[in-house]
């Protein structure tokens, strides 16, 4: 409306404004053609296999010929018959709230210990830093293999000290799982580089005004540093619970991918593996990973619902 | 202040106060020494297992059960010497050469790709946009392992069995939105005034693209490639799905497929190449040191 009384006053206008629409929709057609790359990608390899694989998750399928729609049925074995599902779940539960709380507590103990003013900090916080960038590759699974194993690193050490023992903590299935999250947590320095970024941005004057009302050392940590760090621990505990559902290198390497002894280190994507590409059960393994994303879906709306209450942002 | 929380870590830093801890007086800080002796233990304990592996490179097989860390008398190459000698008949330097192909693709890929898309996100008003952007947030969190299946079976389709496509292929495409994702955060961080003034001048989005914004978002490309690198570097995944061929191999899968061919005794050997596959990542974790220690979020990396 506005458009046609402006095109019937200002004459000069009229001659811009298909001008000005070309224009705007070459500014569409430029966005679409740098998102090109992007979007193909999506479509073709997330978008589309995403939805595929739902539909496969209904089917029995080995691939070779053609998937057989068979309804819920691999969902309904994986709930009521499949021991091993429930077992890969429970070795994941169990590696996640162990690992991810104590990588949690040491980076941010540590974190504050490398803020506090000490000379030589960036050194410590670089050496700290090594293992979370080399701990996910094969090396250090063989090395950790080494260390546990009954004749290992770890026992001849205690041999030094008097204590003989060739218990292999990696070949026992009350112990091998321990291991695993040990190596997790000796990669703290990722989520350790985090919270140093962001002790540094708390504000001094926060400090001053507690110690002013006679808070110490704890009583700031809780009060002032915990709030306002509240946005980054949610950040990390969500990026780690992530990595946590997904580990597989080392446990594959460590048990040569069975996810032993006695499936203690089964971890739900090595299981994953194993039945969409040792058993060629894709359809089975389909319906595993659709079970995998609602896990970690409604994991995660837990944590975003913890952090409403929980998680504090400056200017609430 | 309030940002998403998965933007906090991302914010520019302001650099920490400079603090001593000597007082005013010269003495030390006591506090401070007991943080040092702290801080020097505990990076002894997490380093000892590493300079182990190192030693027991250069040592004679015969002495695994040896915690010191100093090959001293027991020093051999030998180690090095059958390491390379590979798997097969196929020599250990081509596995290396294989993952540098392979990651120098993928960084390339990802760097190409990851900045057309940011820029398109981060500078062009466009229809849609909008939603694109959420879908690419949302495919940040999906665990891949959904997607892996169908992926599996539209490569082995397309006949990319025992070829690098399978990893190439997904970072020309742009599919890892982290890194979208990151540069979108850094190209918006650009003053808008510096690409308007290049407008008025007649420029067009290619241009100030690639004259204004990538020399300027240098240490987010950076970031990116270092990245990139390594993650494909130490990908194991990948190559255990695709790669059934020895002499296409990547470094992870010889060194795994090492500790089940060579004898159970040959020690060195292992450690030695395990030794080598770790070097490219320190080498650059020892020249980019403050890429990674000083903010940009570095989490999650792993397998």
């Amino acid at each position: 409306m506005t458009t046609t009384i402006e095109q019937a006053t200002r004459v000069p206008a009229d001659a811009e404004t298909p001008r000005r629409q070309r224009a705007r929709r070459r500014e569409h057609l430029t966005g679409y053609a740098f998102m090109t790359p992007w979007l193909v990608g999506f479509v073709m390899i997330v978008g589309g296999p995403f939805l595929y694989s739902l539909y496969l998750s209904f089917t029995d399928y080995s691939i070779l010929g053609a998937p057989d729609w068979i309804g819920a049925e691999n969902y309904v074995r994986m709930f009521t018959e499949d021991q091993r599902f429930w077992n890969a779940l429970r070795v994941t539960v169990v590696y996640l709230v162990l690992s991810v709380p104590l990588v949690q507590v040491v980076a941010l103990l540590l974190a504050s210990m490398l803020t506090s003013g000490l000379s030589g900090s960036k050194i410590y916080r670089s050496l700290l830093y090594v293992p979370s960038l080399i701990g996910g590759s094969v090396a250090i699974a063989i090395l950790w293999r080494f260390l546990f194993q009954g004749d290992g690193l770890l026992n001849n050490l205690l041999g030094t000290i008097g204590i003989h023992t060739d218990f292999s903590w990696i070949g026992n299935s009350s112990t091998a799982l321990y291991t695993l999250v040990l190596l997790n947590v000796w990669q703290f320095g990722a989520a350790m580089v985090i919270y140093v970024a962001g002790l540094t941005q708390v504000p001094a004057e926060l400090y001053e005004a507690a110690t002013m009302d006679g808070a110490g050392t704890v009583r700031k940590f809780f009060s002032v540093t915990l709030p306002m760090l509240s946005p980054v621990i949610l950040f990390n505990v969500l990026m780690n619970v992530v990595a946590a559902f997904q580990s597989f290198n080392t446990a594959y390497v460590v048990s040569n991918g069975t996810g032993g002894p006695a499936d203690s280190t089964l971890f739900y994507t090595l299981y994953l593996y194993q039945r969409g590409f040792i058993d060629f059960d894709m359809g089975y393994a389909a319906a595993l990973g659709w079970v995998l994303l609602l896990i970690s879906g409604v994991v995660s709306l837990i944590l975003f619902g913890l952090s409403r209450r929980l998680v504090f942002y400056g200017d609430e | 202040m309030s940002t998403l929380p998965t933007e906090a870590p991302l914010q520019p830093l302001v650099p920490s106060r400079p603090r001593r801890n000597h007082r005013p007086d010269g003495s030390i800080n006591r506090a401070g020494l007991y943080r040092h002796l702290i801080l020097i233990a505990l990076s002894a304990a997490m380093f000892y297992p590493l300079l182990w592996m190192l030693g027991a490179s250069f040592r004679a097989d015969s002495q695994i059960s040896n915690p010191g860390l100093w090959p001293g008398e027991y020093f051999t190459l030998d180690g090095y010497v059958e390491g390379w000698e590979g798997i097969a008949g196929i020599p250990f330097g081509r596995f290396i050469l294989n993952s540098t192909f392979v990651a120098a693709m993928c960084v390339i890929a990802n760097l190409i790709s990851c900045s057309l898309t940011a820029y398109a996100f981060a500078r062009i008003d466009f229809a849609g946009k909008k939603l694109w952007f959420a879908i690419m947030l949302s495919t940040l969190m999906l665990p891949h392992h959904v997607v892996l299946i169908p992926q599996y079976i539209l490569f082995r389709e397309f006949g990319w069995i025992n070829t690098y496509l399978p990893f190439v292929v997904p970072k020309i495409l742009a599919t890892d939105a982290f890194f979208v994702f990151l540069l979108v955060q850094f190209f918006r961080a650009i003053p808008r005034d510096i690409d308007e003034a290049a407008r008025i001048d007649g420029c067009g989005h290619l241009r100030i693209f690639f004259r204004m914004i990538l020399p300027l978002a240098r240490p987010a490309l950076a970031t990116t490639a270092i990245f990139t690198f390594i993650y494909t570097w130490n990908d194991f995944f990948t190559p255990l799905l695709y790669l059934t061929q020895t002499d296409l191999y990547t470094t992870p899968l010889a060194l795994r497929a090492f500790t089940d061919t060579s004898s159970s005794s040959a020690f060195g050997a292992l450690f030695a190449m395990s030794v080598v596959s770790l070097l490219p990542v320190v080498g650059i974790f020892v020249s980019f040191q403050r890429l990674f220690t000083e903010g940009i979020a570095t989490s999650g990396i792993k397998g």
